[in-house]
């Protein structure tokens, strides 16, 4: 395996951009990144994609992004791993650049959700449950995660606010960045009193639902030229599956794929969680920041929401999470997510990260997550 | 659902047969082709009792295209007697009565609130056990 570093970022604005398609939301983040990197044409393009066949009717989209990039010709492909489909495509860009297949790879994540009413998404989102056994009975996601939700404040005997740090936390963060889509802050008193959409799980519980894209540049070795100095090196990669169906768990609570990729990504980067300075986490709902926290080892099985409260996981706190507002605040354009994760600690990394900049920080970690942590994606960079 | 998925799911949906490991006893409502437990290849269906209990609940005010909304509709993670787990909706639950570890059984019932693909579809929920 070869040392692969990344040399570029780009990114979109996250939000309801009706104004932009598919191609164009994808298109803009490459073109960005490879401009960051001062790179005109890659080897290969990996694109992290869930629902463009169902939401926008169209597939292909490895081709038709490669085309519309001004690259056509080269590999191009859609990697899915339903939310963590991002996560999926930058691994896939990693391990091409590593096995030396090809010496600069795209990584890109794009998503398209509002173009349909709610209920239409919400029927999207539940093609990653299973379908003969969850999504039949009308399980949608937000269901999935409200059952999971229950069992942890009871089983732990917790409250709901509990988990309120969670949302506070990204929701400052993404304050300070212009490409958030909820730039304000949320107080536990307005967490509290937000709308339910499945009993315990409100409104402020859940990520939303938006449009964006990001796409990063990946190349063998350190860096070339110019980019040497702002190059941030992959240290480990990490990817395991758990069974989809939320009812075969061995413990519904235990996100086993979480655990064994979060193992994977430290054993191969020889560090533990100790030394990761923030963790660009996948607060696609509040009980997954807390399940995700427990799983990768930063803190034991029902600490997660004491953790957050006691150890602090605000920019000044023990372990920053969310730093520019995560999937919570600055958005979930499910298949993008993985790939701004990716974007977000690279900026930090480089000390490009403003106002919500992490003092000094030298290792990052990332982790994208799909259906109810059935796919998970561990990343560990550093300087 | 596609009448020909409907048809390959019926002895499911309408009699909750799922799949028991001829090993190891281990058993599963969904379909696998090696057993979760200790990995043996040889599985056979079995009709389970459709008893079991609650193990947590959700109702869920902003439901999927097909599903009816009205006064939400109720989820459930259900433990059954023997010894696997099924996700189903919760029937004949009167308002604010769900409680975990209420006693539950198996009925058949419409599942969606209109035909999809031109189909009825029905399949199991759960309701409060009548009889203990």
């Amino acid at each position: 395996m070869q040392n692969v570093s990344i040399i570029g970022v780009g990114q979109t604005r996250v939000g309801e951009r009706w104004d932009r398609s598919l191609r164009e939301l994808g298109g803009e983040a490459v073109t960005a990144a490879l401009r960051d990197a001062g790179v005109e044409r890659p080897g290969a393009l990996f694109v992290g994609n869930m629902l463009g066949g169902v939401l926008c009717k169209q597939q292909n989209l490895g081709a038709l992004m490669a085309e519309y990039a001004g690259f056509p010709g080269i590999e191009a492909a859609v990697v899915e791993a339903a939310c963590a489909s991002g996560g999926a495509a930058f691994r896939a860009a990693y391990l091409a650049v590593a096995a030396g297949v090809c010496d600069v790879a795209v990584a890109l994540g794009v998503e398209k959700m509002t173009d349909l009413a709610i209920d239409g998404v919400t029927a999207g989102l539940a093609t990653a449950a299973d379908a003969d056994y969850e999504s039949a009975q009308g399980a949608t996601f937000t269901a999935l995660n409200a059952l999971l939700m229950r069992a942890y404040l009871e089983r732990h005997g917790l409250a709901r606010g509990s988990l309120a740090p969670f949302v506070q936390a990204a929701h400052h963060n993404a304050v300070s960045n212009p490409n958030a889509m909820f730039r304000y802050e949320v107080d536990e008193a307005r967490y509290l009193a937000s709308p339910m959409v499945a009993d315990p799980a409100g409104v402020l519980d859940a990520s939303p639902v938006c449009d964006g894209a990001a796409a990063v540049v990946l190349c063998r070795g350190g860096a070339n030229g110019a980019n040497s100095g702002r190059a941030i090196r992959v240290l480990g990669s990490g990817a395991a599956t758990d069974s989809v169906g939320l009812a075969t768990r061995g413990d519904p609570l235990w996100f086993g794929a979480v655990e064994d990729s979060a193992r994977q990504a430290f054993a191969q980067a020889g560090l533990g969680p100790h030394r990761v300075d923030f963790f660009e986490l996948h607060d696609a709902f509040t009980i997954v920041s807390a399940l995700s926290l427990e799983a990768s080892g930063f803190c034991a099985a029902g600490q997660g929401t004491d953790f957050a409260r006691d150890e602090g996981i605000q920019l000044d706190g023990e372990l920053p999470i969310s730093t520019q507002g995560g999937l919570k605040a600055r958005g979930h354009p499910v298949g993008a997510s993985g790939l701004y994760q990716i974007v977000e600690a690279v900026r930090q990394l480089r000390g490009e990260a403003g106002e919500s900049q992490v003092p000094g920080c030298g290792v990052g970690m990332t982790q994208s997550i799909g259906g109810l942590a059935t796919a998970a994606y561990t990343h560990i960079l550093g300087v | 659902m596609e009448l020909p998925r409907y048809h390959r799911l019926r002895s499911s949906y309408y009699r909750l047969e799922g799949w028991r490991c001829l090993q190891c006893k281990a058993v599963s409502v969904h379909p696998t082709s090696r057993c979760a437990s200790c990995g043996a290849d040889a599985l056979t269906t079995f009709e389970l009792s459709g008893r079991g209990e609650l193990i947590s609940w959700t109702r869920i005010r902003q439901p999927a295209r097909g599903f009816d909304g009205g006064a939400g509709l109720l989820l459930g993670l259900v433990a059954l007697d023997e010894g696997c787990r099924v996700t189903a909706q919760l029937t004949d639950v009167e308002p604010g009565a769900a409680r975990t570890g209420m006693p539950l059984e198996m009925v058949t019932r419409r599942l969606r609130a209109g035909r999809s693909e031109g189909l009825i579809v029905y399949g199991y929920k759960f309701r409060p056990r009548l009889l203990s």
